[in-house]
């Protein structure tokens, strides 16, 4: 095992609280913005999470003076998520709620999220999900790299840390389509995780009684020096001018097959002109 | 009229389909200029000239590439302010998405992903939700940033074809970037990209391993395969093509879906298909909410039964 060369690893995990994916999904609160009854943590951000909690048992755990803070922004309700990573097994959890958040986008969250990491921080490691299963653009953890002028290491499928005299060197697999490559930076860095990294553990009894204990803090816009107009609609670059649920696909032909369904296919797809 | 800067942001040797569609995009909107993050020969070069490009820029050091993203997002701020572009066309993979997110911050300007259509207002079209939604998007600070799905539009050459004229752009070094240090690549199956198949038969976990029977059909279609996360989790087929809430989002004229029961993850990155057919053992399976055309069967004896009666109408 690694010789820690700095006091520990200090590692913040994003973690949005997104609506659960299972239940129908909408677009009607103010100003075409996502209706969040029925939110979880998002399932992609606990990859995130387990990837930091992986690293620190790696390198010595928390005797070794390495943290896991798990940060959210969001309404009230999103501090849901900072718990679940807790009783996940991050140390601490932050939630930065105001309601003059509410319609930010991804320019206005990053710009928030990255004013918050500042005011927290520093950080060695900020991990975040590939993508959030609402906003789903991926935008975020590349803002936010991009805000706080650090190294961004996206879509990472493995994930390595190794410790020198120098600092902490990270190593990380990325597969795309024609190849797969090997990217490295020193920390401090960002990085996004794909759901190919690991298996999420799931709370226990001890972590769910363990998480009632440890650190949680809310934070407003005051907190961290930012003002109203800087976030929310007011700070965004974009506005959803409308937003209509497309028709629900109507279900068509369903046969069983009596031995002839492969021909009734190909009349089908020829009758379509798919031929 | 306003000049439209389209970015090829992984640049071969000839013009991809999805930067002929962001060309033939932006022509609708303005005057199209280019640029490209890395090398430019004579062949990508003509290939502009004739989807109307007059200017084409090109970073001075061409191994922007060589950094994760920031050197690429660095680029095109520069080209942007070069060109004094008032739209910017990008396509829709993860690298663009993410390049368009730095260039976004640098720029001060919104940037919208996902675009399927771009009205003259610059409206932009998206889908959300899984492709549950459609919303009307606008850039409302900076140079819309604009990340465009592949088959959103149908490519046309310009009627004017013109030479462009090439541009060398000075891009910063990025002060703090990741390098890519090894690149392992990965063998070529010979058939179409999954993101621009006209036709893609997928597997799951029904395949049980043998995607032999899905493979003769794809040739057979000219189509592309693709396969649920169970699939390529078994190891059965390349992560590359899974199709899904965490693999691609496509939209085919046509998607055979075998094996596969059809979980919101799936469906995430298929239901906008044009023409949905799924084959599958159990009838109670959710996959048929969305098929257009259903076999409630046993893909090892319908799929080859469909080879062998496609091979023979066509004899
Ligand atoms: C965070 C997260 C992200 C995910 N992302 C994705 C994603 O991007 N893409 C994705 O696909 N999944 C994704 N999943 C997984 C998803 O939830 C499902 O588990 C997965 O899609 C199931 O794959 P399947 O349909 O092949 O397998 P199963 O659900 O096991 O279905 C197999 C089907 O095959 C049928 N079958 C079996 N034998 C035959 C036969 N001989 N002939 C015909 N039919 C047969 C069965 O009736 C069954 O319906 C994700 C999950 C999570 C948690
Ligand atoms: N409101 C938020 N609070 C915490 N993390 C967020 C928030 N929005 C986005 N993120 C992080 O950024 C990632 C990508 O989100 P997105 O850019 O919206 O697709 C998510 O997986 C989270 O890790």
């Amino acid at each position: 095992m690694d010789e820690a060369p700095t006091p520990g690893l200090n590692i913040a995990v994003l973690v949005k609280h997104v609506p659960d994916a299972q239940f129908d999904r909408h677009l009607n609160g103010p100003r075409n913005t996502t209706e969040r009854s029925e939110s979880i943590l998002s399932e992609l951000d606990e990859y995130a999470l387990e990837a930091a909690l992986q690293l620190v048992e790696q390198h010595g755990g928390d005797a070794a003076g390495h943290r896991v803070t798990a940060v959210t922004m969001g309404p009230g309700p999103a501090v849901s998520a900072v718990k679940k990573a807790l009783q996940m097994g991050a140390a601490e959890g932050v939630h930065l709620t105001d309601d003059a958040l509410a319609g930010s986008d991804a320019s206005a969250t990053s710009r928030a999220l990255a004013a918050l990491l500042s005011h927290l921080g520093p950080f060695d490691l900020v991990l975040t999900g590939m993508a959030s299963t609402d906003g789903e653009t991926s935008l975020v953890p590349a803002q936010l790299a991009e805000r706080l002028d650090l190294p961004q290491v996206t879509f990472a499928a493995a994930l390595e840390l190794e410790a020198a005299e120098a600092g902490w060197t990270l190593t990380a697999r990325r597969d795309g389509d024609a190849y797969s490559e090997t990217i490295t930076c020193q920390l401090p860095a960002l990085v996004s995780v794909t759901d190919q990294i690991n298996e999420p553990r799931y709370p226990n009894f001890k972590g769910i009684m363990a998480a009632k204990k440890k650190p949680l803090r809310t934070l407003s816009l005051s907190d961290i020096g930012l003002t109203a107009d800087e976030v929310g609609f007011a700070g965004s670059w974009t506005a959803v001018e409308a937003a209509e649920p497309r028709p629900p696909r109507s279900q068509g032909i369903v046969i069983t097959d009596e031995g002839d369904a492969g021909l009734r296919l190909v009349d089908f797809l020829a009758g379509q002109k798919l031929l | 009229m306003p000049t439209v800067l389209v970015f090829l942001h992984d640049p071969g040797a000839v013009l991809a389909k999805n930067d002929r569609e962001l060309l033939t995009l932006a022509r609708t909107l303005g005057d199209p200029v280019a640029a490209v993050a890395g090398d430019a020969g004579d062949p990508l070069l003509d290939g502009l000239g004739s989807y109307g490009v007059s200017t084409c820029y090109l970073p001075a050091d061409p191994s922007v590439g060589k950094s994760l993203v920031a050197g690429k997002a660095a680029f095109l701020a520069e080209a942007v302010r070069a060109s004094g572009a008032s739209v910017v066309l990008l396509g829709n993979a993860y690298e663009a998405k993410e390049i368009a997110a730095r260039a976004g911050v640098r720029l001060e300007s919104g940037v919208i992903t996902d675009v399927v259509a771009v009205a003259d207002d610059l409206t932009a079209t998206k889908s959300v939700f899984a492709g549950s939604y459609t919303s009307q998007c606008r850039v409302t600070t900076g140079i819309p940033i604009l990340a465009v799905k592949p088959n959103s539009i149908e490519a046309a050459e310009a009627g004017q074809p013109a030479t462009p004229e090439t541009v060398s752009v000075e891009v910063p070094v990025p002060a703090a970037a990741a390098v890519i240090t090894g690149r392992v690549d990965k063998p070529a199956t010979g058939r179409p990209d999954l993101a621009e198949a006209r036709v893609i038969v997928a597997g799951g976990r029904g395949v049980d391993g043998n995607f032999a029977p899905l493979e003769e059909l794809a040739d057979l279609l000219g189509g592309a395969v693709g396969a649920s996360r169970a699939a390529t989790d078994a190891g059965w087929i390349e992560h590359s093509a899974q199709i899904g809430q965490t693999g691609k989002t496509v939209s085919p004229q046509l998607y055979i879906s075998a094996g596969i029961s059809g979980a919101v993850q799936q469906k995430a990155g298929m239901q906008t298909s044009q023409v949905i057919v799924a084959i599958n053992k159990d009838p109670d399976s959710p996959v048929f909410e969305i098929a257009d055309f259903g076999v409630v069967g046993d893909l090892f004896t319908v799929l080859p039964q469909a080879a062998e009666e496609i091979r023979k109408r066509r004899a």
